[in-house]
């Protein structure tokens, strides 16, 4: 067998972007900065308790569940009875930026693989590899294009959280019943309004478990950014563990436990379809009374209609 | 013409040979529709009708080009929709056709009233002008009151009056309808015919209609085609098909309607075998009888009016006591339809009197019979071969 070289070919790829892309990862690097810390002065503008108190509201608006709502509202109190709020939402910043990113990447992707066979064919194999290559094989090359701090954990966690986006956004779209799309069709809809009007929001679900699952997958990504200097809760689990403070590692764990059922709890609760308002949920009035008219009686046009094949 | 699963070009040359069909097999494609060639007029409700895979369908999607067309025309008005552009096309499914699916297909995130506008909406229509359009539609399918509803709250029955209406809203001079009612259990059917029937009788709307239920087809269809296997077999007013099937496939296919309530008096009509004039002598009209070997026979006057019935017992009395008009000794022991009543209304009365059921028209001039006989045999027919 020749011997080839894959790691020493990766390397110089590596290099070769490194020397030549700077820029391009300078951009980005200072792009993520800003929208981490615009993200951050936003969940963490408020003192931890009033803030616990829109997070409540926003579960409730959600999930429309009182028990629910004033368990994730504990939760978050209990994490800022540890003392780590500040870091918790530092990590609930990573999380969200990543999260959008992965999305306004992966939804489109989705949406274009759904309807090209030869996207797909490329895409789903990136897709099998970005999620089965061990996380640390690809942080450190961000760690070499971004440096050390918080913009390498935001982009790994990108590459790692992104594929449920664009898988589910994909099935989602394909699994639209083929003949409600045709009855779109043979009203004379176009592609974009068929796609706008029919299969997207059909496919509301799928692509809500995707977000769901994009958020989870952030998430799990945060203990390991914090290896790389990510700050908030990965860098106190990590320094917590490497400094063998079992107390510290067990609050960091718990805070991120915390966070990870409140946004999924939220999040999926956003997919749900059809969901039924409880007793206590203010009545909307019906949309619009519109008065009946009159059957039209127009008389019959004129067409005829002959095949011949 | 319709080749599955060949590329253009293939199907091109394929469908150009001398067996399009077996050319198109070798190939490796499916023959959808072969040689398919129809006219419908304006108002025509028009049924094709087959088993599954005879291309019933295949034909009716080609006709707003949910299905291309392999080869050939589809004219509309005139106009070719096989070779319109794009735009031009979504421009006519818009504006000219409405279609109604087999499983409803309505849109489920939309309220009844939303599904209603949909073709509207397509079209640009400003909201409150779509909603009135589209809450008249419901109320003419028997929805009226339900426009804020959602399809998955609706029985299946309703949901396809949602689908009539979506179809109807954009008042489209054609109506396409793939197996409408099939999925419907049959009390909901006839429903649903009847209200098409009635919608039809208003309307007088060029429908195409797919159905697999020949019962289906002779109730609402002006004319059927019959296709097998993407070819059409025959086309022809229902009647016609059931009383003169094409060949034996279709012959098998029309074994399952009940013919009792599709064929009329007309359909089994025969010449009376023996008619008097009202002026003849009762015994020359006994001998007659004699060799006729019948045992009654009509009086009629000199414009063939029907005076009624002479039998061999009442003309022997005549002559007994020395009548010798016939109009003396008639009696109406016979039992008169018009050529239009439907036999299943009227069988039960064959072979009560001696003579058969009496056909007149409306000016009670006498047209024909209808013998027990052939009553008999044209539902027996039946049968024998829906128990082969």
């Amino acid at each position: 067998m020749p011997e080839l070289k894959i790691g020493q070919y990766g390397e110089d790829v590596i290099t070769w972007m490194r020397d030549h892309l700077g820029g391009l990862f300078d951009f980005i690097a200072s792009m993520m900065t800003h929208l981490l810390r615009w993200t951050y002065d936003l969940v963490a503008g408020l003192q931890a308790v009033p803030m616990v108190v829109v997070f409540a509201v926003i579960a409730l608006l959600a999930t429309r569940k009182i028990g629910l709502t004033v368990v994730l509202a504990v939760g978050l109190l209990v994490v800022d009875s540890m003392g780590l709020w500040y870091e918790t939402m530092q990590s609930l910043a990573t999380v969200l930026v990543a999260t959008v990113a992965a999305l306004v990447v992966g939804i489109p992707l989705g949406i274009w693989a759904a309807f090209s066979p030869a996207v797909r064919a490329v895409v789903t194999p990136l897709l099998d590899f970005m999620q089965t290559i061990p996380v640390f094989v690809y942080l450190l090359p961000t760690v070499l294009f971004f440096g050390i701090g918080p913009v390498p954990g935001v982009v790994a966690t990108i590459v790692f959280a992104a594929p449920p986006a664009v898988r589910l956004t994909q099935l989602g779209i394909r699994q639209v019943d083929a003949e409600t799309v045709e009855a779109a069709k043979a009203f004379g809809a176009n592609s974009m309004e068929v796609l706008r009007e029919v299969q997207l929001p059909l496919a509301k679900p799928s692509i809500m478990a995707g977000v769901n699952q994009v958020i989870m997958l952030a998430l799990s990504m945060v203990v390991v950014a914090g290896l790389v200097g990510g700050g908030g809760l990965g860098s106190i689990v990590v320094t917590a563990v490497q400094s063998l403070q079992i107390g510290a590692s067990i609050e960091g764990g718990l805070a991120v436990v915390i966070l990870a059922i409140y946004l999924d709890r939220v999040s999926a609760a956003l997919g749900g379809q059809g969901r039924a308002n409880p007793a206590w949920w203010p009545k909307r009035r019906a949309a619009i009374g519109v008065e009946v008219a009159q059957p039209t009686t127009a008389g019959p046009k004129t067409p005829e209609l002959v095949a011949t094949g | 013409m319709k080749a599955y699963g060949l590329s253009g070009r293939a199907a091109t040359t394929a469908l150009a040979a001398p067996d399009p069909a077996a050319a198109v097999a070798e190939a490796g494609g499916f023959l959808g529709a072969n040689d398919v060639s129809f006219q419908i007029s304006t108002g025509e409700m028009f049924v094709v009708m087959g088993l599954s895979g005879s291309g019933k369908s295949t034909v009716l999607r080609m006709i707003n080009r949910l299905n291309d067309p392999s080869a050939g025309q589809m004219l509309i008005d005139g106009e070719d929709i096989v070779t319109v552009s794009d735009a031009r096309l979504r421009e006519i499914r818009n504006t000219k056709i409405g279609m109604v699916f087999q499983h409803f297909s309505l849109f489920p995130h939309r309220s009844v009233r939303d599904n209603a506008a949909y073709g509207l909406k397509v079209r640009g229509v400003g909201r409150s002008q779509r909603y009135e359009r589209a809450d008249a539609a419901l109320e003419r399918v028997g929805l009226g009151g339900r426009g804020g509803k959602f399809p998955h709250e609706l029985s299946g029955g309703m949901r396809q009056r949602v689908g009539l209406a979506r179809a109807l809203a954009v008042d489209p001079p054609i109506l396409l309808m793939d197996e409408p009612f099939s999925a419907l259990d049959p009390l909901i059917r006839r429903d649903m015919q009847d209200l098409l029937i009635q919608l039809q009788a208003e309307d007088r709307r060029t429908t195409i209609f797919v159905t697999h239920d020949l019962n289906e087809a002779m109730r609402i269809g002006d004319r059927v085609m019959v296709m097998r296997d993407g070819r059409v077999v025959q086309v022809g007013p229902g009647v016609e098909i059931v009383a003169n099937p094409a060949d034996d496939y279709v012959s098998e296919f029309v074994s399952d309607v009940d013919r009792a309530r599709v064929l009329t008096a007309q359909d089994l009509l025969r010449p009376p075998l023996l008619t008097f004039a009202v002026g003849e002598n009762p015994a020359t009209a006994l001998t007659r009888l004699a060799d006729n070997e019948a045992n009654g026979a009509f009086v009629v006057d000199a414009d063939d009016r029907l005076l009624g019935v002479v039998t061999d017992t009442n003309l022997s009395g005549a002559i007994a006591r020395g009548r010798s008009d016939l109009a003396d000794v008639v009696t109406k022991d016979y039992h008169a339809v018009q050529p239009d009543s439907i036999i299943g209304d009227f069988m039960h009365l064959a072979g009560r009197q001696v003579v058969p059921v009496t056909v007149v028209d409306a000016d009670g001039r006498l047209t024909g019979v209808v013998p027990r006989a052939a009553i008999l045999s044209t539902l027996s027919s039946v049968r024998e071969e829906s128990h082969a």
